[in-house]
């Protein structure tokens, strides 16, 4: 466990950690934290347009104000923490899972295989991703395991990059001929000393890459393509508040920053990883 | 070179064809009938059957697919289903909107990436180098349809709530105003550029925030090295040094980054021209998409996915360029 030590040892680490950590508490507490339904609306004349810090009709305190249904901001914040982490975590498990699986083949198998998955992975690499997003988004029913199958699928070209590049160099090693010479399968070799240490890299990149998913469902949200109204997103919600934009700015505003949050703990904690976790940083 | 640009030209076109045949095959299979958009409401089995016969829709997928790339490669790319124009003239007055966006904002990223690459890595460790690795830390986290929404906020709605100067205040939305015709030349050209400040802010300040990260650790791992001592040794002044011996050292790995950089952008562009009605590529492929016009789907898909090989290609000659090591030896 000496590397938690290390990553804690980095200030930026730590702090993208911290704010990893703080999100994940409010998305499984929502229920216990959010003072309203994220989804029911009351008297909607009476309770729409709050501003924050204002008391609704039926007393309760609306800290971040209410939408143009009379929702608490607060909660639907609160709650939409959920979908954007399980989004942003699910959706890099698949592509990590599929990634390090072509990286590891490649360059364990080498020769042809080798190759063709490469030049398969330039291809993925060099499709405009959002492109592709939008076409298999709007076309099929948008749901969250569509968004995530989606993301995962586009995203997992520079994981299998990097394990490729990480594993050939690991292949060298004498600790890998010695491993063979006790007679371990090409699995188990792969399994027990290929994989755990290529893994570092990977787990940086994979840092960086949930917070592009969560940047990126946010957009699809916001372009009505990705969780689909009611349940609140932080996309749904900034799309949802611009019509009142003038009116209404705490609406589009505190998503947005929730979402540049997400992402800068991603970011904070993948540029952290990365150099506590190299023995070779400067 | 000239050997190593055709091949890289012949992978770019597969690549290109790869794209657009994913995109057919995800149209095509994707639930939704687009001969419904050809009946009136209303209209029964009959007529649905009839008008998809006559779009060719009932053929098998194959033949389709086959049919539709060799018009396609003859610049035969049909008709928008919901503009009901063909789709060539589509791209052609929404193409040149997209570029002149995209490019003023790739200048922009490029100037100013490097002046706050440059001025980090020269204050190393000291609180401007901090105040501007936050800085550039949150703009990069903002998605651009927020930032451009905050803009807006700001400078167009604040603006003139407040009575803020003409200088202060942009339009939120169009390419030009709707009196344009009636200005001089120089009034037209002003309200123009006045239409791309925001759209154009928001993409060059999350680029600028990207490529500001990426320059300063390039130039970090060029400063230290001996030669750039030697040149200070022997008398060179600071600004020369930095934009003469490092600069120029560390801006190998920042072209790598404007072909890496593209997808980014035209992402962004999507999302920017959404929002400030920009009348370019990507508000034309949202709206494609929405309306399920399928032969523009096909277009836009095929126009970026071009426009990004073509940013890798001149990336990869560009970097040939400026270090002749590379591409001579490469495979």
């Amino acid at each position: 466990m000496s590397s938690i030590k290390a990553l804690w040892g980095d200030r930026r680490a730590a702090a993208g950690l911290l704010i990893l950590a703080a999100l994940c508490v409010l998305g499984i507490l929502a229920p216990l934290i959010a003072p309203a339904d994220p989804v029911v609306q009351a008297d909607v004349l009476r309770t729409r347009f709050l501003p924050p810090f204002a008391v609704g009709p039926d007393g309760t305190l609306h800290l971040l104000g209410t939408d143009r249904f009379g929702r608490d901001v607060l909660s639907r914040l609160v709650y939409g923490a959920r979908i954007s982490l399980a989004v942003g975590l699910l959706s890099v498990a698949v592509s990590v899972g599929l990634g390090t699986a072509i990286g590891l083949v490649s360059a364990y198998a080498g020769g042809l295989v080798e190759r063709g998955l490469m030049s398969l992975t330039d291809a993925a690499l060099a499709m405009p991703r959002l492109v592709l997003l939008l076409a298999l988004v709007t076309l099929w029913e948008p749901s969250l395991i569509l968004v995530v199958l989606v993301l995962g699928c586009t995203g997992w070209m520079g994981i299998a990059r990097l394990t490729r590049a990480e594993v050939k160099g690991l292949m060298g090693r004498p600790f890998v001929a010695a491993a063979r010479a006790t007679g371990l399968g090409d699995f188990r070799l792969l399994q027990r000393h290929l994989l755990p240490n290529a893994l570092t890299p990977v787990l940086v990149a994979a840092a960086l890459g949930v917070g592009n998913a969560i940047m990126l469902e946010a957009g699809l949200s916001f372009l009505g393509l990705g969780i689909p109204p009611p349940s609140p997103s932080w996309g749904n919600m900034i799309a949802g508040g611009r019509d009142a934009l003038v009116n209404a700015p705490w609406i589009v505003t505190f998503p947005g920053i929730m979402v540049v949050l997400a992402v800068v703990g991603c970011n904070l904690l993948g540029d952290g990883a990365r150099d506590a976790l190299d023995p070779t940083a400067r | 070179m000239i050997r190593l640009l055709g091949r890289r030209l012949a992978l770019g076109l597969g690549i290109v064809l790869v794209v657009v045949t994913v995109t057919f095959l995800l149209v095509n299979l994707a639930p939704g009938d687009p001969a419904r958009l050809w009946v009136a409401p209303g209209a029964g089995q009959a007529e649905l059957e009839t008008a998809r016969r006559a779009l060719g829709l009932d053929r098998p997928l194959l033949v389709r697919y086959l049919s539709w790339l060799t018009a396609f490669t003859r610049g035969d790319w049909g008709v928008s289903l919901v503009q009901q124009r063909p789709v060539l003239r589509v791209i052609a007055d929404a193409l040149p909107h997209t570029l002149v966006l995209t490019g003023a904002s790739l200048l922009l990223t490029y100037i100013g990436g490097i002046a706050v690459g440059l001025i980090q890595a020269f204050r190393h460790r000291t609180a401007a180098d901090t105040g501007l690795t936050v800085t550039t830390l949150i703009i990069y986290g903002m998605p651009a349809y927020w930032l451009a929404i905050m803009l807006v906020l700001v400078f167009s709605y604040a603006a003139a709530r407040y009575g803020w100067p003409i200088w202060l205040r942009f339009p939120a939305m169009g390419v030009t105003s709707l009196d344009a015709e009636f200005l001089s030349p120089w009034g037209r050209f002003v309200d123009r550029m006045r239409h791309l400040a925001l759209p154009l802010m928001t993409l060059a300040a999350i680029g600028i925030a990207g490529s500001a990260r990426f320059i300063r650790g390039a130039v970090l791992d060029v400063k230290g090295l001996p030669f750039v001592r030697t040149a200070r040794a022997k008398g060179a002044g600071r600004l020369a040094v930095a934009l003469r011996h490092v600069l120029r050292n560390a801006l190998l790995p920042v072209i790598t980054l404007l072909g890496l950089s593209l997808p980014a952008l035209f992402s962004g562009t999507v999302f920017v021209e959404v929002i400030f009605a920009w009348p370019g590529m990507g508000r034309v492929m949202v709206d494609a998409v929405g309306g399920r016009d399928y032969p523009v789907v096909m277009a836009t898909t095929a126009i970026f996915a071009a426009l990004v090989v073509i940013g890798n290609l001149l990336a990869d000659m560009l970097y040939s360029v400026a270090d002749p090591r590379v591409g001579s030896e490469r495979e």
